[in-house]
């Protein structure tokens, strides 16, 4: 069978999925991080398989650029959260950061 | 032209956003940055006006521009700016009086406690006024229409700690709501009908007779309601002499020169709309109005209240040049009446500055005290009179001319000349009684009369400048090219519309010399009559009021149009809420009552059920709840990711839903 | 089946394959290399969307900046001499239910939509266009990128620093 569309997309939903999986259930907080990470390419790979196949220009290549862009620099924010929470902490389990519990 | 028009209407709305937002950190609290603007826009406007002179073409539209507003469906609303002549007119006199105003209010405010604020008014009231005459279409108009009618709310409540001054705010408002509603409901009409709100569009569906007598009529008279409530016409002039509450510049500037002028301009402006009875509808308002008010100037003793009757009776002129076809009377009289009745009031605010009292019976002899305030009064009180060559003797001239020929064209209708005849002998009369008293004679209070001064150069260079434009400035014939009578021929009428009144044939000349001689000599003689008796003193004034004690009264009391409004729409209102007071007392308490008791002795038995059973079943309900809030809150686990698990189960709940 | 349909299975078994490691290995250190074998298997398919500076961008980036990023905060954060480098799971059963049932959705959706599909299936090195388009058309999300990278610098630095 021919390589289209759908089967990029598939590939980018199962990408997806595998990344909330992890953002839902990890306790570690780097790896929920890694999870976020799954699920920006998951959605970069959407935008350049859209790109090549839809509308023929540049335009979702740039914005995958775009999306990296703003991936690193969520994960610079992201892992220095991190470290001040185990400041606060001494854990990175996100289950033990939960003084919004009711 | 069109940037120039446009930076026209933003500077004052800039100078209103930067007063109003941080006006009191400014240095002099922003004073110099609200006149500038208006002076800077007074020359864009003084440009305007120079090209539409040196092109000198008859209603020539100099710039006109749309821009598309909002769409439904396929109605597509436009908002838009045209300037022909009269509206380079209209922006002259209005930036004019607007920065003079402004100028003047330097000395006359000088340490008010809300100083900016004033300013800050008066930038947003000079906007409103300023889009007015910019805008090309009916609910432009409007809009604009409401904006002078709040600016002008809270410039006459502008010291709302005094009860009078609040209660004149809210009056003028609601009274000009009531003419409002008539004018919306015929921009409604003319709306529904022809589906558009600009004026060219509704002027052509007029001319191919979109609309049928009937529905043109109404939708004339209506729209006129409007200027009914916003000039003060009869039956709802009572609110522009209790505005007299508001500073006087203000007065000058919004309830002499510009917004009750609002009326005359959108009654000219939509001139064309008018069938022939609408126009006489206009007329005869006018010619009541005119007279009704000059009247009632003659006995009043607050040398304001007399100026605002002036000014009522004035619009009435306005509208009687309009009504019987004297389009270009009736505006050249809103111009030229702006300047000498702006003046006429920053010079009784100069006065009032001096003296520190309102009254006529506190002044006299000023003359010799304020030179340039009484120089500047008497070319302004001359001009009003219509003593030749001052600029009111040129329109007033032409309005009586026009309302001649009208009685000369039409059979059974020439008392509408009669009457402004006399009204004309009437405002003169009651003008110079004015100066009689106030800058004549002895000083009625010596103390206020020792302590009075000339005003500062701020007060005087405004009534300077005005008093130039009051002296014979305005001459017929130009104006009348420039601003000539509109006709819907123009926009295409396919029959021959009938006409009312003008031409340049014999009928128009003979009324035009007629009229001429008969003003001069009735001016001469009220002037006369007001020097036998105010300052020859060879006729009492007390005795003949008191033999005329009833007609006196009468016109004391202003024809007790207040007593009669309060005693019948306000007092029917009262009626209403004291009956319905009653009811709930009588009916409704009773019913309560009659419960209460009923309810008092069941309470006792049922006190009893209270405590064993209620108790327990509330109790019991209370410990549901607290069960069920222990089990759910832990559903609040403060986890993120659970919380994030909810939502994207939320999220297929939504799919399926959508799905099915 | 040509050679670029067999790249992509290969590719698309690569990242499911490794993005699989990464989610289920208990060791963060083991989840860590799953994902740089991911990033691999992306980058991977970019080429094959004729992506060719997006699949350098992401080799450099992910691989070189984030991943790094990634590993010093596991290092910093946990210690390595104790083998406690393991993360736990939790909510499991919710979680393959939700997660099984977006996926669903998300398959449906994409099978279900008729795409318009249009345009050549050329391959044209896109290095040059996009910088053309940095520069002129997309200057001030460029500009805007920039000064968030900056923010970001200068916030993270302030937050992980020790009161």
């Amino acid at each position: 069978m021919e390589v289209g569309l759908n089967h990029y997309l598939a590939l980018a939903a199962i990408l997806f999925s595998l990344g909330l999986f992890a953002v839902v259930t990890k306790k570690n907080a780097v790896t929920v991080l890694m999870g976020v990470e799954l699920i920006l390419n998951a959605a970069n790979i959407n935008f350049v398989a859209f790109a090549r196949f839809i509308d023929t220009d540049l335009d979702g290549q740039i914005i995958a650029v775009f999306v990296i862009v703003t991936a690193a620099a969520a994960a610079a924010v992201a892992l220095a959260i991190v470290l001040n929470l185990y400041e606060r902490l001494k854990s990175i389990n996100l289950d033990e950061a939960d003084s919004l519990a009711g | 032209m069109i940037t120039n028009a446009i930076l026209i209407l933003l500077l004052p709305l800039a100078a209103f956003v930067v007063q109003i937002s941080f006006g009191k950190r400014l240095p002099r609290k922003g004073d110099w940055l609200s006149t500038g603007a208006m002076f800077i826009a007074l020359f864009m406007a003084l440009s305007i006006l120079v090209d539409a002179i040196s092109t000198y073409e008859s209603n020539k539209v100099l710039a006109a521009q749309t821009w598309e507003w909002f769409s439904f469906g396929s109605v597509h609303v436009t908002f838009g700016i045209v300037i022909d002549n009269l509206t380079a007119f209209m922006l002259f006199v209005v930036t004019l009086i607007s920065a003079l105003v402004h100028l003047y209010s330097i000395g006359y405010m000088h340490g008010d406690p809300r100083y900016s604020r004033y300013f800050a008014y008066l930038g947003l009231f000079s906007f409103s006024m300023l889009g007015l005459v910019l805008v090309d279409n009916f609910l432009g108009i409007y809009v604009f229409w409401e904006l002078v009618g709040l600016s002008s709310y809270l410039l006459i409540g502008f010291w709302f700690e005094k009860d009078s001054a609040s209660n004149a705010g809210k009056k003028a408002f609601i009274t000009n709501r009531i003419g409002d509603v008539g004018m919306f409901a015929a921009i409604m009409i003319l709306f529904s009908t022809f589906g558009t709100f600009d004026f060219d569009g509704v002027f052509a569906g007029v001319a191919a007779g979109g609309l049928s007598d009937g529905w043109l009529t109404a939708a004339g008279i209506l729209l006129f309601f409007g200027a009914i409530g916003k000039s003060a016409q009869f039956p709802l002039h009572v609110w522009l002499p209790d505005a007299m509450e508001g500073p006087t510049p203000v007065s000058a500037l919004i309830h002499a020169a510009t917004m009750v002028a609002a009326g005359v301009y959108m009654v000219g402006r939509t001139f064309v709309l008018y069938s022939a009875d609408a126009l006489f509808f206009i007329a005869v308002i006018g010619t009541i109005t005119a007279f009704m008010a000059a009247t009632i100037a003659i006995v009043q003793k607050d040398i304001k209240r007399v100026l605002a009757y002036s000014t009522i009776s004035q619009l009435g002129y306005m509208m009687v040049g309009l009504g019987t076809g004297g389009y270009t009377a009736g505006l050249m009289h809103l111009t030229t009446h702006a300047m000498f009745k702006a003046l006429l009031f920053l010079g009784s605010g100069s006065v009032i500055h001096a003296v520190h009292s309102q009254e006529m019976d506190d002044m006299g002899g000023l003359r010799k005290k304020m030179p340039i305030t009484f120089w500047t009064f008497l070319i302004a009180t001359l001009a009003l009179s219509g003593v030749p060559p001052l600029s009111g003797f040129f329109s007033k001239d032409a309005i009586l001319a026009s309302a001649l020929e009208y009685g000369m064209r039409h059979s059974g209708q020439m008392w509408i000349f009669v009457i402004m005849l006399l009204s004309a002998g009437i405002t003169a009369f009651y003008m110079f009684r004015l100066v009689y008293m106030t800058f004549f004679g002895e000083p009625a209070d010596k103390k206020k009369y020792d302590h009075a001064h000339e005003s500062p150069l701020t007060m005087t260079l405004p009534l300077m400048i005005l008093a130039v434009f009051s002296i014979g400035t305005f001459s017929w014939g130009w104006f009348e090219h420039l601003i000539s009578k509109p006709s819907l021929a123009a926009y295409g009428a396919v029959a021959a519309v009938a006409e009312h009144g003008g031409g340049h044939d014999d009928v128009a000349h003979t009324a035009h010399t007629i009229a001429m001689i008969s003003s001069i000599v009735v001016a001469l003689s009220g002037i006369l009559l007001a020097t036998t008796v105010y300052y020859w003193k060879k006729i009492s004034a007390e005795t003949w009021g008191s033999r005329l004690k009833p007609l006196y009264n009468l016109l004391w009391n202003k024809y007790y149009f207040d007593e009669l409004y309060a005693a019948t729409i306000i007092s029917g209102t009262l009626w209403k809420s004291r009956f319905l007071a009653m009811f709930d007392l009588r009916v409704i308490d009773g019913v309560v009552n009659g419960v209460g008791r009923l309810t008092a002795g069941l309470s006792n038995v049922s006190g009893k059920v209270d405590l064993r059973v209620v108790d327990g079943l509330v109790n019991l309900v209370g410990r549901i709840v607290a069960y069920a809030g222990a089990r759910l809150r832990t559903l609040q686990t403060g986890n993120v990711q659970s919380y994030l698990l909810m939502a994207l189960f939320a999220v297929i709940i939504l799919f399926v839903i959508q799905q099915f | 089946m040509d050679f670029t349909n067999i790249a992509f299975y290969i590719f698309a078994a690569l990242t499911v394959g490794s993005a699989g490691v990464m989610v289920f290995h208990r060791n963060v250190v083991y989840s860590a290399v799953g994902l740089l074998f991911a990033f691999f298997g992306v980058a991977g398919i970019y080429v094959l969307l004729a992506a060719d500076f997006i699949a350098i961008v992401q080799i450099l980036i992910y691989v070189g900046g984030i991943l790094i990023l990634l590993l010093f905060g596991v290092m910093l954060s946990q210690k390595l001499t104790k083998v406690d480098v393991r993360t736990e799971s939790m909510q499991l059963v919710p979680a393959v239910v939700v997660v099984g049932g977006v996926l669903a959705v998300l398959l449906l959706t994409i099978s279900s939509t008729p795409w318009k599909l249009a345009g050549s299936l050329e391959y044209e090195p896109t290095t040059k266009a996009i910088g053309r388009l940095m520069m002129t058309e997309y200057l001030i999300p460029f500009e805007i990128a920039s000064v968030l990278l900056l923010a970001a610098l200068i916030g993270a630095a302030y937050i992980a620093r020790k009161n």
